[in-house]
């Protein structure tokens, strides 16, 4: 099957990057048509009838979490969360690349529903490149009147920043992103109150991601039953999939929600290299458990079935570890990422991450018994759940999932290790060939 | 060093961020806010400040870009600079440094002038990030002018194994190659070209 464009419609074409060239291609006449048009009501309904699906990792209805926000006179904001930390993911860096004003007119539209009068875009610090990119589309925004004083001679008013972050995953977790945009350490805070009802400067505001967003301006271009038209009933319209690992053609892919994961990981990115077999993947990014080949490949690319099959579509990134990847080095290094990434505030996942990953370097060096491989699955059971965010589930998920379906190769792992085998180096070099070279051309 | 190293050893009655540590001599407090004129902050500094402070509905949001500027200034967040920002900021340089101590790409100690993060994240790992990190590392040597690091997930797995050099994303990455980029910075060249993000067309090919 091939992709199904919609996000990345005209993507090849360097001029969508400016006003012009977007505008050529019929951009912004959604925004006019919304603030002059319609009224934000009609626009919020369209977005809830849609069925959108958030983009960023939890799958939460974008309509229904815009309508939580209380109705009054209060300032109301409205941040777009492009801080794409998680491992695998990289879809929010090529729209924001490639079509920066598709997001400015979402968050335009997106902020006339939630009735927002600021908007922030966070975006990670290391996407240097793609935040000068969005600077310049906003500021030719500006410019044509689609954002500042009075938008288009409407009584709408929209300030948009562009805030760049400073290398913290966890500023990705909505709630952290907002104490990282007031200026401080990035630390999530409590809920509830969710960020809905007291947010950014203790306001209302909407969350939402870079992907998400840039649904928006489709969805009330062409209609709610137009995109349900798209993907499956409840995963409806198309999805940009990051696809890396070990495939030939790594990179983002847009298909329908639904489509098999096989089509994905074997024809659009080319699956493992010669010789080579897919052994598990993560189907939504490095915090989702993984699925071994057998189980993952003939499931729907939807929300619902990898929940069903006890993972998560998550931010919709495809990691592919072929026979050659050792499993238990592969946890180690998901167990360091979360390690490093913990911000400290809650005990079980500041702690847990750490013991994990003392416990996973036992093991590759052939210093652990099984028993501590039952330890380890109980420590990650003793953080999902108990912390104020879920970068620590995110860690005890996938591990959790490596130890409980790959338990013979972690118990060779640490035979092979403690018999004197040459050990297994624990920065395993894996061989296979590197990614095919696209030829560079635009 | 950080600032707080050897707290209590000296002196158990020296609140925490008064302690001063070698090359870190704050002429005053770090608990309160420096006027202006005590800082010497260069004007061009305060404007882009002042400037990023007016985009906020709350000045202390421009704490992060704020060190941004320092850093682009100074080439890291030197004390000096953290106590320029706080001044114009009207916030404290504890609370200023508490930030930037946060964040992995602020720095509190001095760094190479051009800085390359090598990400040694899952799928970079998989195909070689960890020896290409060695290569860079191999060949900047002792080189004070350059800073290279691991680093986790990049956001750039389509182009694994890859680095940042100097804020630019470059992929997929030969070892060999890094040696070539390490040369081409050091002779002010154009860095490996041909494997420049932005040079990448998308892998589906024009509208698949």
């Amino acid at each position: 099957m091939p992709e199904t464009r919609m996000l990345l419609k005209n993507a090849e074409d360097p001029a969508l990057r400016t006003l012009a060239g977007y505008k050529g291609y019929g951009g912004y006449a959604t925004l006019e048509k919304a603030y002059k048009e319609m009224e934000a009501d009609e626009v919020l309904k369209e977005l809830e009838d849609s069925g959108l699906r958030g983009r960023g990792g939890a799958g939460f209805s974008m309509g229904k979490k815009a309508s939580f926000l209380p109705r009054g006179e209060m300032d109301k904001y409205l941040c777009c969360n492009a801080d794409e930390s998680e491992p695998g993911a990289f879809k929010d860096r090529e729209l924001m690349q490639r079509n920066p004003h598709q997001l400015i007119e979402g968050i335009a539209i997106a902020a006339l529903a939630a009735d927002a009068g600021h908007a922030f875009i966070f975006i990670r610090g290391e996407y240097d490149s793609q935040a000068d990119v969005l600077d310049a589309a906003v500021a030719e925004a500006y410019e044509a009147g689609y954002l500042g004083e009075s938008i288009l001679g409407t009584r709408r008013d929209l300030e948009l920043v562009v805030h760049r972050g400073a290398g913290a995953y966890i500023c990705g977790e909505e709630t952290a992103l907002l104490d990282a945009l007031e200026g401080k350490r990035g630390n999530p805070r409590l809920k509830p109150p969710f960020p809905a009802v007291q947010g950014l400067y203790g306001g209302p505001t909407l969350i939402n991601n870079v992907e998400t967003l840039s649904n928006v301006p489709h969805i009330v271009r062409n209609g709610a039953e137009w995109f349900k038209g798209f993907g499956t009933e409840r995963s409806p319209g198309t999805k940009v999939v990051s696809v890396s690992g070990c495939v030939r053609r790594p990179g983002n892919y847009e298909v329908e929600l639904g489509i098999p994961t096989r089509e994905l990981i074997m024809d659009l990115a080319g699956g493992p290299a010669e010789g080579r077999e897919v052994k598990a993947f993560y189907p939504g990014g490095s915090s989702s458990p993984v699925l071994e080949a057998e189980e993952g490949l003939d499931l729907p690319y939807s929300f619902e079935s990898m929940a069903e099959a006890g993972s998560m579509l998550g931010s919709g990134s495809i990691i592919v570890a072929d026979d050659s990847v050792s499993i238990p080095h592969m946890a180690l290094r998901t167990a360091r990422f979360y390690h490093h990434e913990s911000c400290g505030k809650c005990t079980p996942c500041r702690e847990g991450t750490n013991w994990t990953v003392k416990m996973l370097e036992r093991v590759v060096r052939g210093e652990a018994t099984p028993m501590d491989l039952d330890i380890v699955a109980s420590v990650q059971e003793n953080i999902i759940g108990h912390c104020l965010c879920v970068l620590g589930d995110s860690m005890a998920m996938p591990v959790g999932a490596m130890v409980r379906k790959f338990r013979d190769e972690f118990e060779d792992v640490i035979a092979a290790a403690s018999e004197g085998a040459p050990a297994v180096a624990e920065r395993l070099p894996v061989v296979q060939g590197a990614p095919e070279t696209l030829g560079a051309s635009t | 060093m950080s600032p707080v190293d050897g707290i209590g050893i000296d002196n158990p009655d020296l609140p925490v961020d008064r302690a001063v540590t070698e090359g870190r001599v704050p002429d005053r407090s770090p608990q309160e806010v420096p006027e202006l004129h005590e800082v010497d902050c260069p004007p061009e500094l305060r404007e882009r400040i002042e400037e990023l402070m007016a985009k906020y509905p709350d000045r202390k949001s421009a704490s992060i870009p704020a060190l941004w500027a320092v850093q682009r200034l100074y080439g890291w967040c030197t004390p000096e600079g953290i106590r320029q920002a706080a001044a114009v900021m009207r916030v404290t340089p504890a609370y200023l440094e508490s930030v930037a101590s946060f964040y992995d790409l602020l720095h509190t100690e001095p760094v190479g002038t051009h800085k390359v993060a090598v990400c040694t994240n899952i799928s970079c790992w998989m195909r070689g990030g960890d020896q290409l990190l060695d290569a860079f590392r191999e060949a900047a040597g002792e080189d004070v002018d350059f800073f290279v690091t691991g680093f986790e997930c990049l956001g750039a797995c389509d182009i694994a194994p890859m680095a940042s050099i100097d804020e630019r994303y470059f992929g997929p990455l030969e070892t060999g190659e890094a040696a070539t980029a390490i040369e081409q910075l050091r002779a002010g060249a154009e860095v490996l070209p041909e494997k420049a993000l932005e040079k990448r067309p998308l892998p589906g090919g024009p509208d698949a």
